[in-house]
């Protein structure tokens, strides 16, 4: 078994047992259906949406080199600079080198799940970096030292009084209830912060290729203050992001905020187009690029689940699956969580370490109904489980699988071996049969009838 | 029209009253039911962990099972997905491909082939209980099943129909999944059964058998006075 499997198994038990925090959970997420259900409703047609939605990172995705190109060129000409990183140690790298070279002292960061992935923070921070979390879900999961729990709504896990709580251990204010006035002490912290950083580093939900523009999407609008009050930015942005046109985001704009958290459009959606031009009094001095690969090639050389790349990260999946919503966000373990990280974390991370995640499923296909841009999750989880098979297989289903073949080809066996198990079942339910013995904890099975179908037919129409 | 049985087989082991009641609602509705007793397991839990090629072989007996039959017909939502969906994709490029396509399009799940392929919803049964329905999320999202179950029970003389909050979340269910990660499954088996148990319903009816061993095994376990009954069964019911 796979460390990062144990520590799953562990997790997901202890967390599938908390009847409390799984009916937080599913509380917090209750207004999220209203709402989304309202603004779906508000689309002519919102099947023919998710048409455009995917047609429109179809196109890019399938022509990734060409639209790269174009993208890079045009931002490059807007003042902006390129960095490629094949992977998370080249990015690493590189945005060091930028704070290091411009002598940085403090930086702020937005909400980015690319800087998770290559774990950017920890590695500021033992370089001597001091950096803040912008974002308010982001700043309360640095203050605790915990990874984000969901990838749109980093701490909906935390309850407020935890959060007051917090807040009066690390910035010594008084403790509330109030979710306004938490949100107060948190931009009054932060403000000050802004204005002393020399860094802004930032995600990217898009990047325009027609325009060489980076729209970024936030509700806080500390994003906004991030990018444009320290004189360097940096963007980090996986390859993926790219789109063709500036009309592309007409669609996915509003699709991301709806299929993700119930809104019309997030609050603040902003189109950077480079740095501070002469005669501009505002912007910063630099604007950096680091385009992130991190094994998105290797996704993208596997015709079967290439549009997974078409994920826009709204979190439409976490939302509806109820995987997620009963072991909870950290369980994974991953960068991703939900169903769009159980797909893709093997091909990131190594398929023998991460399977696991895509045989923890029902396969309800919940995630694939609510994915806006119609990426076929539950079925890449079985595309997963093939790959997994065929790559390393496990002695147990070896064995258990030819075995099973070997009866249900022969339905004399079958029918025989049938009868022994339904006349031995109630003893095989005190026995300790592995499978048997996990169903049988929490759950009965049905009286065993004396006679199978196939008996009975045959005794009627012989 | 004569109609091949497709038994899943722990229907056919566990629960063979559930194919016996899906023969008994065809023939009163004047067709002529057979059961080729060559047939076993549709492969889907080989399927389902990966195991392809041994799920294709399976694929390819069923293919010489139900070879020349004008509809064959299952009581369950998960095991014709199986064969609707997922035997063309696991014979994509194969010599049987085309087989493959032509059995998917003649596999029918029960509440499907009454109310789509022969335009029934009313088969004459009497069941004067307070009923739930549950969608397998195979029926549901695989076959886009969601109304024909209800058009059926709806028509059945004296049957209350109610819904549950968390209608369209799974049981928990999943084939090895609830044995696998029995902690999980339990989890969702759990907010399934209890939202089904709140309705004050008398029985929980399902087209999906696999749904019905989850949800009325926790029930049983639970000791919730709500009993798991299969459509094919209440549609069987005419006294």
């Amino acid at each position: 078994m796979s460390d990062s499997k144990a520590i799953f198994l562990k997790d997901a038990t202890v967390n599938a047992a908390d009847g409390d925090q799984r009916a937080f959970i599913r509380k917090a997420l209750g207004g999220y259906y209203l709402n989304r259900d309202l603004q779906k409703a508000r689309y002519r047609d919102w099947e023919r949406a998710r048409d455009a939605a995917s047609m429109a990172k179809w196109s890019a995705v399938n022509d990734l080199a060409d639209v790269l190109e174009k993208f890079v060129g045009n931002f490059e000409r807007n003042g902006g600079v390129v960095h490629w990183a094949r992977d998370a140690a080249e990015a690493r790298a590189i945005i060091l080198k930028i704070a290091e070279d411009n002598k940085a002292k403090a930086i702020v960061k937005s909400k980015c799940m690319t800087s998770e992935e290559i774990h950017l923070n920890d590695a500021l921070e033992k370089a001597g970096f001091g950096v803040v979390e912008s974002d308010l879900g982001e700043f309360i999961q640095q203050l605790r030292g915990e990874a984000p729990y969901h990838f749109v709504f980093p701490c909906m896990h935390v309850k407020r009084e935890a959060i007051s709580e917090l807040f009066t251990k690390h910035l010594g204010t008084a403790p509330t209830d109030s979710p306004e006035e938490l949100t107060m002490i948190a931009r009054r912290h932060l403000r000050q912060l802004y204005v002393d950083a020399d860094i802004g580093i930032t995600g990217a939900n898009f990047l325009v290729a027609e325009t060489g523009q980076i729209s970024i999407t936030e509700n806080e609008g500390n994003a906004r203050l991030t990018a444009a009050l320290p004189r360097i930015h940096i963007a980090l942005s996986g390859i993926e992001k790219v789109v063709r046109h500036l009309d592309d985001l007409s669609v996915l704009l509003p699709m991301l905020a709806t299929a993700g958290a119930g809104q019309p459009m997030t609050c603040y959606n902003t189109l950077y187009s480079g740095p501070r031009k002469k005669g501009e009094c505002d912007g910063p001095e630099q604007f950096h690029l680091v385009l992130l690969d991190n094994a998105r090639t290797r996704l993208l050389a596997d015709p079967e689940q290439r549009d997974a790349l078409h994920c826009i990260r709204c979190g439409a999946c976490l939302n509806v699956c109820p995987i997620f919503k009963n072991i909870g966000g950290l369980a994974y373990g991953t960068t991703y969580q939900g169903p769009i990280g159980s797909v893709i974390t093997p091909h990131l991370r190594g398929l023998k370490q991460w399977n696991h995640l895509s045989g923890a499923s029902s396969l309800c296909g919940a995630c694939t109904d609510a994915c806006p841009v119609r990426i076929d999750l539950h079925h890449h989880l079985l595309h997963n489980r093939r790959n997994a098979a065929k790559e390393s297989p496990t002695l147990f289903d070896r064995v258990f699988h030819h075995g099973f073949n070997f009866v249900i080809k022969r339905p004399w066996l079958f029918a025989t071996g049938g009868r022994i198990f339904r006349a031995t079942l109630p003893l095989l339910q005190k026995l300790p049969v592995p499978y048997m013995r996990a169903w049988m904890k929490t759950r009965d099975l049905p009286k065993a009838p004396a006679r199978s179908f196939r008996d009975q037919w045959k005794n009627e129409h012989a | 029209m004569r109609v091949s049985l497709f038994v899943p087989c722990f229907v056919d082991q566990l629960t063979p009253q559930v194919g016996l009641a899906t023969a008994k609602v065809l023939k009163r509705l004047g067709h002529e039911v057979e059961f080729r007793s060559a047939q076993t397991c549709c492969g889907q839990p080989s399927f389902n962990s990966g195991q392809w090629e041994v799920a294709r072989e399976a694929a390819i007996r069923a293919l010489a099972v139900f070879r020349g039959a004008e509809v064959v017909v299952g009581p369950s939502g998960s095991c014709v997905a199986m064969m609707r969906v997922f035997y063309p994709e696991l014979l994509k490029g194969t010599p049987q491909a085309a087989e493959a396509a032509d059995l998917a399009a003649r596999t029918f799940e029960f509440s499907e082939f009454l109310v789509k392929k022969l335009g029934v919803t009313d088969v004459g049964a009497k069941f004067a209980k307070k009923v739930t329905y549950h969608d397998g999320c195979h029926a549901l999202r695989e076959l886009r099943l969601k109304e024909e179950p209800r058009q059926l029970l709806r028509a059945v003389q004296g049957l209350e129909l109610i819904e549950s909050e968390e209608g369209e979340t799974c049981c928990g269910f999943g084939g090895l999944f609830s044995a696998k990660f029995p902690m999980i499954s339990t989890a969702m088996v759990q907010v399934k059964g209890g939202a089904l148990a709140r309705t004050g319903a008398d029985y929980v009816v399902s087209s999906d058998p696999s749904c019905l061993l989850q949800v009325g095994g926790w029930l049983s376990r639970e000791g919730k006075p709500i009993l798991p009954l299969h459509i094919a069964e209440v549609l069987a019911h005419d006294a």
